[in-house]
């Protein structure tokens, strides 16, 4: 499907987007503009929101106020699973894939997510060959093929940090939200999945939040930071780590950030 | 207007015995996320050794008073021998606690037989009160503010005490109530015991009020849920306001549409789960 | 291929050893051996539609019972009052059953987990209650009698119980064949994925609730078929079909079978409907028995029998 050229050419906008769960507002007023094609990099010490943020983006989580856009279209009130035919995908922080299935299986399944046939009823799934192939070409770009019919919950915690990934990208998103793909990764596991992102399509827009700062000034153009909600600073990845302030936050001080 | 103010009086004692059914079983929840199947055998074998104890004593007060202990200590031993472990594995407890409630059943026609039995009051409560016009059954005012009266209790001990103030920390976080040194086991130990007392002592009452029989504890179980989902699970207010909900509804109901009564309470459970899943105080 | 195999094959040499007893085995036993054996099969059609509910969507639905109530009574009510032929009737149920669940879904799937849980058994105790008080539709509490088996202009008479249950046989190969169908299906991998992972489909594109609400609506359509039957085996149906010991009973079967296997709740179905006819003829205390099969079931063997095997096979394979 062809999407109408904008004139407005931000692949995703986050305008004013606030989130408040019963007393403790964990994203206030952030605003973001993410061109086509950018990779941001979203960092700041933990309970910053920055989790929060991509479940606002992702529609996991309704707003409490603000607006997301996605290809200059309002999506704020489109269902999650609506966002994601929109161009969205999204790997989870926590590794989020489907334990009691196969490799295979896991890649299929996330392969037929934006599939019309997810409701047929009466013919095997195992029928629809170009489904399995598309799983079996993912397969191989991350060398499991043989592994195929292993259980994902018996694979090692980088495995699955791979096949997470691999789910999102399967079905070709146009922006990709990418929560700390690098969590529990050893520094050899990490410096591979790097690479991995630095070689992920170039027209796809990215959203990587990251702990690991070197993983972060690597892979991304521009930095966002956030901190308590707020959004903090921003900048090139050299601007952002000659950022006094920034080191400031990271150990501590207590900066009122809004 | 007799009929109006009758049918309220009627259904707000009937929502005494539910808030009683339904108090212990939103606690037990709140606290342990266990819905309890055996929650109406509290109230049946509650009834059942009211009954006993009130015909062998003649003491109406006796009955309570000792249904509530046996109660209590049947729903302490319940929870450590069988719940203890089995926290957040919600089939598994149903299926233990539906375990529980047909042995029970199945004792308690063993013991006491199939016909119903009526738990004999004080003369003073078997009367009718002068209000006004009206005639007012004794023994359902006897409920209503009994029932009053426990809610109140249970409510400043809730929210006024220290021990109460730990029973909401562990309803609101077990882990990090643990943590904080909360001893949480001894809690849901406790908060079992509570809400099976109250069901214990609903059987009592309930048992001179409507009679006990075998089959009353799964007839009455599904209402407790009614006023769980309605009132909002965990909260005691939420288990007032629902109870007293479910009772004018299912008492109107039987009066005005007697052919879709009890399906009558389906209409505000609907209307609940449309606008406001969690209840009308639920969290979440 | 042949390493694969061998974990299934004790269970493969189970089922049909099953399958053939279930083909041949009536022409050789006796008539209440007979008699049980069609009414474990028609409780292993509304056990089986649960098992999609409770073992492939997570869906614990503890209000099942109501639906198999309403294709019951929907079957008895006009059988009784309109002459309406026997496909009439099993038409009529599915209808009456998974337009119930097309109603109740929306409400009850607003809840997650243990609320969905207690919301399905009270919807399904406001039905026992419609079919206790409405006594004029219903009966109320005495039910309606009187069903005669269906004539199907066959050559064989259904009053005769071993062509009765060929009949329900046929009923029950054809469900559980679509059932069977379903979950190979790419939408009963759906409802697994659901069951696994809610978060992860629904940013993988899947409507969650849609899918749940047609396995819901499926589901109560096969536990209409099943009340369907249910009234012919029976000729009588009262409102105790959908109250709480049938409502739990229901998920007795799925779970001491084994939840998400199909093939696991249709032997726990032979073995609650065995377990309740056969007991009460030694003790009056088969509640008691009932009871204990409950709570040994939920502490010991929660994924059921089927589970039990596979734990067994994993052990074996690893000494």
């Amino acid at each position: 499907m062809r999407e109408k050229v904008a004139t407005n050419r931000f692949a995703l906008e986050c305008h004013g987007l606030s989130k408040r769960f019963a007393g403790l507002e964990a994203v206030k007023n952030v605003t973001l503009q993410i061109a086509p094609g950018e990779r941001r990099g979203i960092i700041g010490p933990n309970g910053a929101g920055k989790t929060t943020l991509f479940r606002l983006i992702s529609g996991e989580f309704p707003v409490t106020s603000g607006t997301v856009r996605l290809f200059d279209q309002d999506v704020t009130r489109v269902p999650c699973h609506r966002r994601t035919h929109m161009g969205l995908g999204r790997t989870f922080q926590i590794t989020n894939l489907f334990p009691t299935m196969t490799i295979l299986d896991n890649l299929v399944v996330a392969a037929m997510g934006q599939r019309g046939m997810k409701f047929s009823m009466l013919r095997p799934l195992s029928t629809y060959r170009d489904l399995y192939q598309q799983a079996e070409q993912v397969l191989e770009n991350v060398g499991m093929t043989e592994r195929r019919g292993e259980i994902v919950k018996n694979l090692s915690h980088g495995e699955q940090r791979q096949i997470e990934i691999s789910l999102a990208l399967i079905s070709n998103p146009k922006v990709l939200l990418l929560d700390e793909p690098t969590a529990g990764l050893s520094p050899a596991e990490s410096t591979m999945m790097t690479e991995i992102l630095k070689k992920l399509d170039s027209s796809m827009t990215i959203l990587i939040i990251e702990h690991d700062m070197d993983v972060a000034f690597q892979v991304a153009d521009r930095i966002t930071v956030l901190h308590l909600g707020c959004l903090f600073a921003e900048g090139t990845p050299s601007e952002v780590r000659n950022n006094s302030r920034v080191q400031d936050i990271y150990f501590g001080a207590e900066e009122r950030p809004c | 207007m007799e009929f109006w103010v009758n049918q309220t009086f009627n259904g707000l004692s009937y929502a005494a015995l539910l808030f009683l059914l339904g108090g212990g079983f939103t606690l037990i929840f709140g606290v342990m996320k266990i819905a309890n199947i055996a929650h109406g055998s509290f109230y049946l074998v509650g009834g059942y050794v009211g009954y006993t104890v009130s015909s062998l004593t003649g003491n109406f007060y006796l009955a309570l008073l000792v249904a509530c202990i046996v109660i209590t200590l049947m729903g302490m031993v319940m929870e450590r021998l069988f719940l203890h472990n089995l926290g957040g594995q919600d089939l598994r407890q149903m299926l233990i606690t539906m375990g529980i409630a047909l042995f029970l059943q199945d004792l308690c026609l063993l013991i006491w037989g199939g016909n119903p039995l009526n738990l004999s009051i004080p003369s003073y409560l078997a009367g009718s009160l002068r209000v006004g016009k009206y005639y007012l059954p004794a023994l359902r005012i006897f409920m209503i503010i009994s029932a009053a009266l426990l809610f109140a209790l249970l409510y400043w001990f809730q929210e006024k005490t220290k021990v109460g103030a730990m029973v909401r920390a562990s309803v609101d976080n077990m882990e990090m109530s643990e943590v904080l040194g909360i001893n949480v086991p001894l809690v849901t130990l406790g908060v079992f015991g509570l809400g099976a007392l109250l069901a214990g002592f609903g059987g009592v009452v309930g048992s001179a009020f409507m009679g006990i029989y075998p089959g009353l504890d799964f007839e009455l179980l599904p209402l407790a849920f009614v006023v769980v989902i309605i009132g909002g699970m965990g909260s005691l207010q939420g288990a007032l306001v629902g109870s007293i909900i479910v009772g004018l509804v299912d008492n109107f109901g039987k009066a005005l549409f007697p052919e879709l009564s009890y399906f009558t309470l389906f209409a505000p459970m609907a209307i609940i789960l449309a606008l406001r899943p969690t209840g009308l105080f639920g969290k979440g | 291929m042949l390493e694969r195999l061998q974990p299934r094959g004790w269970m493969m040499v189970g089922i049909a050893v099953a399958a053939i007893f279930l083909l041949v085995g009536p022409l050789t036993l006796p008539t209440y051996v007979v008699i049980l054996l069609t009414q474990s099969l028609i409780y292993a059609i509304v056990a089986m539609s649960l098992d999609i509910l409770i073992g492939y969507t997570g869906l614990g639905s503890l209000g099942h019972a109501a639906f198999f109530a309403i294709g019951a009574y929907t079957t008895a009510i006009f059988i009784t009052r309109s002459h309406v032929s026997f496909t009439g009737t099993l038409f009529l149920s599915i209808i009456a059953a998974a337009g119930a669940s097309a109603i109740i879904g929306p409400l009850a799937l607003r809840a997650a987990g243990v609320y969905f849980l207690m919301i399905t058994l009270a919807i399904a105790m406001c039905i026992w209650g419609l079919a206790y008080r409405w006594v004029s539709l219903t009966g109320g509490d005495n039910g309606i009698t009187g069903i005669l088996r269906p004539d199907l202009g066959l050559p064989w008479t259904m009053k005769d119980p071993i062509h009765f249950y060929y009949l329900v046989l046929v009923f029950f190969l054809v469900c559980f064949i679509l059932m069977f169908l379903l979950i190979r299906s790419p939408f009963g991998k759906t409802l697994v994925g659901i069951r696994d992972s809610e978060s992860r489909m629904r940013v993988l594109g899947y409507n969650i609730f849609l899918h749940k609400y047609l396995a819901f609506v499926i589901a109560g359509a096969f536990a209409g078929v099943s009340g369907c039957l249910y009234v012919y085996y029976n000729s009588f149906v009262s409102p105790n079909e959908a109250n709480l010991g049938h409502c739990m009973e229901l998920v007795l079967m799925v779970t001491i079978g084994g939840p998400g296997t199909l093939v696991g709740p249709t032997f726990g179905a032979f073995i609650v409907v065995f377990l309740k006819n056969m007991v009460s003829v030694y003790t009056k205390r088969w509640l008691m028995v009932l009871a204990l099969v409950y709570v040994v079931t939920a502490l010991y063997a929660p994924d059921g029998i089927t589970g039990l095997l596979k734990r067994l096979q994993t052990r074996r394979k690893l000494t």
